[in-house]
This record gives C-alpha cells, sequence and structure tokens, in this order.
C-alpha cells in the first residue's frame, strides 16, 4: 500500500525542489525597514538618522528598502518586484515615482492619480496614498546578469 | 537646526503634507480599511510585518521569489488628556456641602493604561480652599454623579484602566467653606498620570523597555503621559435688602397722625449678590393701636386679596404676608399695605 503512494509523490516531489534550487541560485531579493529619527548633535544641531525599527510609534517615518541582485549567468527577463504594504502603514511615496500601485489588494493596478475609490453608495473619490495596498516596479525590461539595485519607499505607521 | 539638503528638504516637506492628507482622509477612507481606525493610531503590540516578491521570466517558465521577512511591532505610547466637562463656573455657596466638579479624562495613547487621578483643591492665587470629600468614578457611565452607586476612587486601589481613544469621567466631590463670601472663586484641578510612566522621567520620547502592551516597549508621549485641567467653583450668595417706610395721611387732609389716620406702608424688597433667592416671602405684623385696612394689599401695584388663595399676599388676623417666589440679583419687589390709626 505505501510504496504506491510514494510513487506518485516523488515526482512532484523533484519537482518542488528543481524549482527553488532554480529559484535560489540567480536573483537575489532582500528587505530592510528602517524608521527615521531626527537627532541632536553635539554642536546642538539635528540631523535626520535612519535607524532599525526597534522602538516604533504612531505616526513614525518608516523608510522601506529592497534590494535585488542578479547573481546568475543570464539576463532575468521581465523583472518585476512587488511589496504588498502592511497592514498598519500608510503608504508615503516612492524615491523614484516610477511605480504603480494598488489600492484593492493588488487586483487593480495604476499610477496613484488614475485611481478612484468606491463607497458603499457608490460614490467616487480619487484614491490617497493612505488607500494603498501594495506597491509594484514593474521595470519592464531585463535585468543583466551581475546587476543590482535597490527600490525605496516611504511609510507612517498608522 | 535642520541639516539644509536637498534630499532632507524633501523628507520634511513630504511628511508633512502626507500628514494631513491622512488625517482628512481618515473618516473617508474607513470603508476601505479593514479594522477599526484608531485616532491614537495602531495599536500598541500589533506586529509589522514586511516581505516583498519579486518574479521574473526563464527560459523554463516564471520564477517568483520572496524576500526574508522583516517583523517588529508598534510600542506604546503613553499620552492622555484632561478636561474640565462644566462649561462655567460651578455655582456654590458658604457652607455648601457636596459641591460637584466634572471632568473628562481620555486615553490618548495606543495601549490600554491605567491612570492614576490627583485632584487639588489648595491652589494659590484663587480665593478659598474648598475641602476636599472624595473623588469618585462615574463607574456607571451616565456622566451624572449617582452617589453611593458610582464608586469612590483610591489612588493605587481602583486606578481606571481606560481603552485607546475610550475616557472615562470623573467627580470632585467638594466641600465650601462657611468663611466664603459672594463672589470668592476657588480653583479645583484634576491630574491624570499614565501607572507605567510613574516613575520615570516625562519627557515625551523616554522609553521603558518591554512596558508596554503585547511585549512592546512604552514610550512617553507628547503629552508627557500626563495631563490636567482645572475648573473653579464661585460662590453665588444673595442678600436680601427689606426697607419699611410710611406715608400718613389725616381726615383733614394733612399728615398727622391722629386717630382716624390711615398709615400706608411701603416695603420693598431688593436682592443683592450673585446669585438668586428662592421662596421669598415678606410678612409683616399689624402694629398696635392700628387696624388693618382690608384688601389693602398691593404688590407692584396690583392689589391682592386677603384670602389664602391662589394670589401671593394674605392677611391672616395679625399679619399680611406677599410669597414674592424666586427674586434674581438686582431684582426687587414694592409691597404697600395701609392701616388707620385707632
Amino acid at each position: 500500500m505505501i510504496k504506491p503512494i510514494l510513487a506518485i509523490l516523488s515526482p512532484l516531489f523533484a519537482v518542488v525542489v528543481a524549482n527553488s534550487a532554480q529559484a535560489a541560485a540567480p536573483v537575489q531579493l532582500s528587505s530592510d525597514v528602517f524608521v527615521e529619527r531626527l537627532k541632536q548633535r553635539p554642536d546642538g544641531s539635528t540631523t535626520m538618522v535612519l535607524e532599525e525599527p526597534k522602538l516604533v510609534t504612531p505616526g513614525d517615518n518608516l523608510v522601506f528598502v529592497v534590494k535585488f541582485k542578479n547573481a546568475g549567468v543570464k539576463p532575468a527577463e521581465k523583472f518585476v518586484v512587488t511589496n504588498p504594504l502592511p497592514k498598519a502603514v500608510a503608504f508615503n511615496g516612492t524615491s523614484d515615482g516610477l511605480e504603480t500601485v494598488s489600492i484593492d489588494g493588488g487586483q487593480n493596478w495604476g499610477s496613484l492619480p488614475t485611481l478612484r475609490v468606491k463607497d458603499a453608495e457608490g460614490n467616487q473619490r480619487p484614491a490617497l496614498m493612505a488607500d494603498v495596498t501594495h506597491i509594484r516596479w514593474n521595470l519592464n525590461q531585463s535585468l543583466p546578469a551581475g546587476s543590482e539595485g535597490k527600490l525605496i519607499f516611504r511609510g507612517i505607521v498608522r | 537646526m535642520m541639516k539644509p539638503t536637498k534630499q532632507l528638504a524633501y523628507a520634511l516637506s513630504t511628511k508633512r503634507s502626507v500628514k494631513a492628507t491622512c488625517l482628512a482622509a481618515s473618516v473617508l477612507c474607513a470603508l476601505s480599511f479593514t479594522g477599526p481606525a484608531y485616532a491614537a493610531g495602531t495599536l500598541a503590540g500589533t506586529d509589522i510585518e514586511n516581505i516583498a516578491t519579486a518574479s521574473y521570466e526563464t527560459p523554463s517558465g516564471p520564477i517568483v521569489i520572496d524576500s526574508n521577512l522583516v517583523v517588529f511591532k508598534v510600542d506604546e505610547l503613553l499620552d492622555v488628556a484632561v478636561s474640565g466637562n462644566d462649561p462655567g463656573d460651578i455655582a456654590s455657596a458658604p457652607g455648601a456641602v457636596g459641591n460637584v466638579i466634572s471632568f473628562r479624562v481620555t486615553n490618548t495613547g495606543n495601549g490600554q493604561e491605567a491612570f492614576t487621578l490627583t485632584p487639588n483643591v489648595a491652589a494659590t492665587g484663587d480665593d478659598f480652599d474648598p475641602s476636599l470629600q472624595t473623588l469618585v468614578l462615574d463607574t456607571n457611565n451616565n456622566g451624572v454623579y449617582d452617589p453611593g452607586v458610582d464608586t469612590v476612587y483610591v489612588a493605587g486601589t481602583n486606578d481606571p484602566v481606560i481603552a485607546p481613544d475610550a475616557s472615562i469621567t470623573v467627580f470632585v466631590i467638594t466641600d465650601t467653606p462657611a468663611t466664603a463670601t459672594d463672589g470668592n472663586r476657588a480653583e479645583v484641578s484634576l491630574v491624570a498620570e499614565a501607572n507605567t510612566a510613574l516613575d520615570t522621567p516625562r519627557t515625551p520620547g523616554t522609553t521603558i523597555a518591554g512596558a508596554g502592551d503585547g511585549g512592546s516597549n512604552a514610550v512617553v508621549g507628547s503629552s508627557g503621559a500626563d495631563a490636567g485641567d482645572n475648573a473653579f467653583l464661585a460662590i453665588q450668595a444673595a442678600l436680601l435688602a427689606l426697607v419699611k417706610s410710611a406715608t400718613v395721611a389725616d381726615p383733614f387732609g394733612g399728615t398727622r397722625a391722629v386717630p382716624g389716620s390711615v398709615i400706608t406702608y411701603t416695603l420693598v424688597a431688593t436682592v443683592t449678590g450673585s446669585g438668586a433667592l428662592t421662596d421669598v416671602v415678606i410678612s409683616d405684623p399689624i402694629p398696635g393701636a392700628t387696624a388693618y385696612v382690608g384688601q389693602s394689599i398691593t404688590l407692584e401695584g396690583a392689589a391682592l386679596t386677603d384670602a389664602a388663595d391662589a394670589d401671593q399676599g394674605n392677611f391672616n388676623g395679625s399679619s399680611i404676608r406677599a410669597a414674592i417666589g424666586t427674586l434674581a440679583s438686582g431684582e426687587r419687589r414694592t409691597i404697600t399695605f395701609k392701616v388707620t390709626i385707632q
């Protein structure tokens, strides 16, 4: 009884292993989150620094950094990066302005000024940054072997 | 001052404009957000989890990869607001017992927090100090002091625990000394302190590691984790002054007091001070050797009957009586009656 089941499972298992091996190798993706803090210098002036998010309260400004690198030997075609926004964070813009956003959990995408929010009565209003649920960079190009970069967006703790 | 780089200037202007947008939008956005929205912000202890994904094409098909997961907690801001509920001064009187002054204590932080309440009746710079009787929590939450129903507050024993954005009503019950006089005012204040910050400097930004909800840190908020407000008792004492005068008309057209002369007595009642008097009754016995002239009582020039009936006046055989009712400060009433000299 046992042998046939294993026989059925094993091809699936092999496929999964192959995929993850493939995924792990060529492109690497990392996420970092920092919180902005005004720090006082010894001379009394202040400067903005980015800290690890060890102390975060509502209203704090967060900086999200997504780093990518093609560590393989072939270009990665149609490279797209997506970052669902944590529920407790309100979107506050990107550094490059090249993103598309979704305000409905990733079903529809567009630049923020083109999106509209519908309420229960069917009234519409322009979407605001606080409505954004997902951010996507559709770089619309291949990522050459060995190339790397980072994408930065900002958020506010609700 | 800020380092004058373009980068920083951008960061600051973005922060300002977007904060304003979010505030304005928060009501409108309520439908599109899941879960309740708090003015105080995300509840303390909430995990913020971030993970990015990337996809790309390979000859063998599309590949999707995840980034590492970043997890951190929202920490607890310790903030509170206190405001008096009474629109103006609370009226009191010399020797009054049980003045009720109402305050609202609101947890403007983002975590469940217990607060220590401290009333102060011994302010300086006011006219008198009332004596503190009790501090009472509006336990049945009806906004009205219900003696014996609402719970008397004992610091450290039943410090009220208030949810984020929620508030409670607190009553400061005082007695007024008999020595207070009309127009005197007394300041009564209430201070609320977040218990988590009781042993901490109240500088905004001070952190108490691990003391927040859900394993978060506690942070003294912009209020300094304490707040207070004050209200005033004002003595409204009214005084009644009564001035009596008489004119005499003799039977011969003169003003001599002889048998048969008619004396018209005029009683003027005037209220002074800042309060009002209720159930004011003026009575005057008929002098000896005179006889009351029937149906001669007037109030403000209008005749009153002698019978004890619906109108305010009556004569009981020995005194006249006028039940004037309520008189506010500055009001006056004039009563007249006549007697004949025997």
